[in-house]
């Protein structure tokens, strides 16, 4: 897995490649916590191209969830797949995430 | 007299594979991409293959590294697969205690569920197969998942 930042004013759009797990979920998170202490106060985080997510990267998004809440901001998620929404509904974690189709309407959200 | 054509279809075969794996994290996808390989070729369906296979496999050997072994890389974790056209069967050992997989019952309905970020690859491993099972023994710990195709 790959992921790229792109950062506006206080917002940051991640766009996460392959898959969120627990080899990499720690290196993920630590990249968005540091936006996060460097002012960014909402995180997209776009999951178009992603594979799956096991429990330690639904954790890293719970975890970065709850940080970003505390700061008054708030972490969006775009661009699930059929598989991907099932597993956030399977584990009722889409009542703690706003999702969204498309990057324009998480922004659009603001 | 009109003449039948019978359609060829190719026969799948049951498949098998093992690994012996140190206790690094970093050796789980390419045995999750395998078995997800295997799985396609015997006929599972898209959404086995591309949640339920590959997120409870890499529970179970995140499981047996992180819990079981602890972490340590010198401890040995070992996966034993088993692919027909009726199911899927993988075995995961580690050298650690093990666990009463009964009495890991965290699900959605806990209190602190939005809110922790561990604890559910057990709840996930249940709901993404057909059946879990566990049982320790003298050198350590097997986990069984069990996954049918239709």
């Amino acid at each position: 897995m790959s992921f790229s930042l792109e950062r506006t004013d206080d917002v940051l759009i991640v766009t996460v490649d392959g898959q969120l797990v627990v080899t990499n979920r720690q290196e993920f998170k630590q990249a968005i916590l540091d936006a996060v202490e460097d002012g960014v106060r909402v995180v997209v985080a776009d999951f178009s191209t992603s594979g799956y997510i096991d429990s330690s990267g639904l954790g890293a998004l719970v975890s970065l969830s709850r940080r970003l809440r505390e700061t008054g901001g708030d972490l969006r998620l775009v661009g699930l797949n059929d598989d991907l929404r099932s597993l956030f509904e399977l584990t009722r974690l889409d009542a703690l995430f706003p999702l969204y189709a498309t990057r324009a309407d998480a922004l659009g959200a603001r | 007299m009109a003449t039948r054509t019978r359609l060829r279809v190719p026969s799948v075969k049951s498949t098998s594979h093992s690994w012996a794996l140190a206790s690094d994290t970093r050796l789980i996808t390419p045995v999750v991409e395998h078995i997800v390989g295997m799985c396609h070729a015997a006929g599972f369906s898209p959404r086995h293959c591309g949640l339920n296979v590959p997120v409870a496999v890499t529970e179970a050997l995140a499981n047996a590294m992180q819990q079981g072994n602890g972490g340590d890389m010198t401890r040995q974790v070992t996966v034993s697969v088993q692919v027909s056209p009726e199911r899927l069967v993988v075995e995961v050992t580690d050298e650690g205690a093990g666990f009463e997989l009964a009495e890991c019952e965290r699900t959605p309905d806990h209190s602190d569920w939005l809110e922790r970020e561990d604890g559910r690859g057990i709840f996930l491993m249940r709901q993404l197969m057909d059946r879990v099972e566990n049982c320790c023994f003298d050198a350590g710990h097997l986990l069984r998942l069990i996954l049918h195709r239709v």
